[in-house]
């Protein structure tokens, strides 16, 4: 009898003893569900293959990635209600959100919980409000905006540019810094509209182009309304180019605008894919039937972001963690990551692509 | 005057598709006094339906277009009937006779339901088909502005005038139009003349879905492109055009809708593609302030 309950006690015991031991928590967050879910699935896809990896290598610091995905919809009340969902968790990392209208009003949450973020929303506001616990690994829509908008100038000379966008703060924050670059060489935009993305009818919009004769239009908002313009373009009988941001890279874009996406251009960060260092891991994505298209490799790269620094600091404290971040350099398949004192990184900016026949490149 | 001509035949096109909606929301108010909250969710499943179709289709080589649409139509309109009549079975016909609210309620969760049963099963991507119906006709050309009437455009308009006439018959004509006017009326009373009023209910929410299914085939050939988010931003403007002409009244359904697109076809071209919500919905409150029950509404009187 006595002895049963000596080895209950060290059973209990023991069981106290692993959940000392808990996982390290970390932690993605964006549009799992809801119109920009195809997104969400790829920081889902990304993080997966990398918490694995990480785990595979012996987790960070003896002890192992445990990974919790939130939903935010791009939603921004949905996005604090995840934040405050992640804080309760006791997350030590974050990789999110997508939306910059969620992640600006998530970050405060995340900030007053002390925990790091690493996003990749491109606003300039999301690293502008002077929160410590931010960081950028992509780069910024003013960046973008400067290059997509010095292109515009350079290659499409005596045509008319219309500057639309869709009224988030990702679209609009891109479309203001293309219109300000194109402004700034002395061409003005020939169209200045907003459209409300979710809607399935831009045939007023595509009338309105037709009689102001644009050839070339500056989009700033998501793939899914841009394949519409198109489609409702040549339904009109209007050839457009189509010139935006980031969320181009999405190939739902070529699925839902057919051959009319070869009229696509955007800019977007140097593709990860092309990096020689990352072979291995988008071998490892391919041979998994995951193409590391868009946000994979970044969502990738986040979690190894995480790792090193936790390693550097030898801690998963917030203090400890943030310094490492701030001062360190870190090989991700993204390339090597440092940050100013904003929290923005130090990598080159933004290429122009251009889709060809359901592949995307840098343009010619 | 070239840009006015071809927004009058993008807004004529947008509010048919919105008036067919509208008559489902409008029908189901006439007959049982809710608002059927799954409704643009009907319609979303309908078009997801409508891709399926062309897509099978396309696999076993029918390419006659004409009959192409007349197959998708008609599976569109088999399969979507049948949900209508689930939906009403399942989450409004237990409800019956208890608040008023609670089958406002089990509607917003049916249309959730509907919504996250799409996209678990379909995938949350955006899923495009081939353009079915190419080109269209060039009208006439004003100062280099070509006026373009397309196929998908002549379609839309031709179906929903065919099928307005068609259930204008049936319910003003017909005996199902009858039992159903009566059901609008006094639902006690035609219970004890012998008319099951289920039925006639269930009736109702099938033809709601059929034409919601119309409505999601002619959107599928018009755009290609669905996804099944549709449903939430086509019911709110649905709902708002049976709103303002008149929920409950059939023609005011229809002429809601048509006002609806063109208002919206207009100010996007004239004024700003980025208010046109604004003014939609602001023409719906002055309308509403000096009409309370609608255009073509008529104010419910307490008889004593």
């Amino acid at each position: 009898m006595k002895t049963r309950i000596l080895a209950a006690g060290f059973g209990l015991l023991s069981l106290a003893a692993t959940s000392a031991w808990a996982d390290i928590l970390v932690a993605i967050a964006g549009p799992m569900t809801g119109q920009y879910a195809s997104a969400g699935d790829q920081i889902r896809k990304g993080a997966e293959l990398a918490v694995a990896d990480i785990n595979a290598k012996g987790g960070v610091l003896g002890q192992k990635l445990k990974l919790e995905i939130g939903d935010d919809a791009c939603d921004p009340k949905q996005a604090v209600s995840v934040a405050n969902t992640m804080v309760n968790k006791k997350i030590a990392f974050m990789h999110g959100h997508w939306c910059s209208s969620s992640t600006i009003p998530a970050s405060e949450v995340y900030n007053e919980a002390q925990i790091v973020m690493a996003t990749v929303s491109t606003n300039p506001q999301v690293t502008e409000r002077g929160l410590k616990n931010i960081f950028r690994i992509m780069g910024r829509d003013d960046q973008q905006g400067v290059v997509a908008g010095n292109y515009l100038v350079d290659h499409f000379k005596g045509k008319k540019i219309a500057v639309v966008d869709d009224k988030s703060a990702y679209g609009k924050g891109l479309a203001d810094e293309i219109a300000k670059a194109m402004e700034a060489r002395g061409v003005k935009p020939a169209l200045r509209e907003s459209i409300t993305a979710g809607e399935k009818d831009y045939s007023g919009l595509v009338s309105k182009l037709k009689s102001a004769g644009i050839e070339v239009l500056a989009f700033g908002g998501y793939h899914t309304e841009v394949a519409l313009i198109l489609r409702q373009a040549q339904q009109a009988g209007l050839k457009l180019t189509v010139m935006g941001g980031d969320t181009m890279t999405n190939s739902e874009l070529v699925t839902a605008a057919g051959p009319m996406a070869d009229n696509v251009l955007f800019t977007f960060a140097p593709d990860p894919r092309k990096n020689p260092a990352a072979a291995a891991v988008v071998k490892k994505f391919r041979d998994a039937k995951v193409e590391p298209e868009g946000y994979v490799m970044y969502a990738y790269a986040a979690m190894q972001l995480f790792a090193e620094a936790a390693q550097k600091a030898k801690s998963t404290k917030y203090k400890d963690l943030e310094k490492a971040l701030r001062e360190g350099s870190f090989d991700t398949v993204i390339g090597k990551l440092s940050f100013d004192a904003k929290g923005d990184n130090k990598l080159p900016g933004f290429m122009v692509y251009q889709w060809k026949g359901g592949q995307y490149d840098y343009v010619k | 005057m070239a840009l006015a001509l071809q927004q009058l035949i993008n807004g004529l096109t947008l509010g048919a598709v919105y008036g067919l909606i509208a008559i489902g929301y409008t029908m189901v108010y006439g007959i049982i006094g809710m608002i059927n909250f799954a409704h643009g969710d009907i319609y979303m499943v309908s078009a997801f339906i409508a891709i399926t179709g062309f897509t099978l289709l396309a696999a076993l080589g029918v390419s006659s277009v004409p009959l192409g649409l007349v197959l998708v139509l008609l599976l569109a309109v088999a399969f979507t009937s049948v949900y209508g009549w689930t939906v009403e079975r399942v989450a409004y016909r237990p409800l019956r006779g208890s608040t008023r609210l609670a089958p406002l309620i089990s509607a917003i969760g049916m249309s959730i339901f509907l919504q996250n049963m799409v996209q678990l099963t379909q995938g949350a991507r955006v899923k495009p088909i081939p353009p079915v119906l190419v080109g269209g006709i060039d009208l006439l050309t004003i100062d280099g502005f070509t006026v373009r009437l397309a196929y998908s455009q002549l379609l839309i308009v031709f179906v929903t005038l065919a099928l307005m006439g068609g259930f204008t018959w049936l319910i003003t004509r017909t005996s199902f139009g009858r039992q159903q006017r009566s059901c609008e009326q006094d639902r006690t009373m035609t219970a004890l003349l012998g008319i099951d009023v289920d039925r006639t209910i269930s009736l109702t929410f099938m033809l709601g879905a059929a034409l919601a299914a119309v409505a999601g085939v002619m959107v599928t050939v018009y755009y290609g492109v669905v996804d099944f988010f549709i449903g939430f931003v086509a019911g709110i403007k649905a709902f708002t055009a049976a709103v303002l002409g008149g929920i409950g009244s059939l023609p005011g359904a229809m002429l809601g809708g048509l006002l609806i697109g063109l208002i919206e076809a207009f100010w996007a071209a004239y004024l700003s593609a980025e208010y046109k919500d604004v003014a939609t919905f602001s023409i719906l409150i002055l309308a509403l302030m000096f009409r309370p029950s609608g255009l073509l509404g008529r104010p419910e009187v307490e008889k004593v």
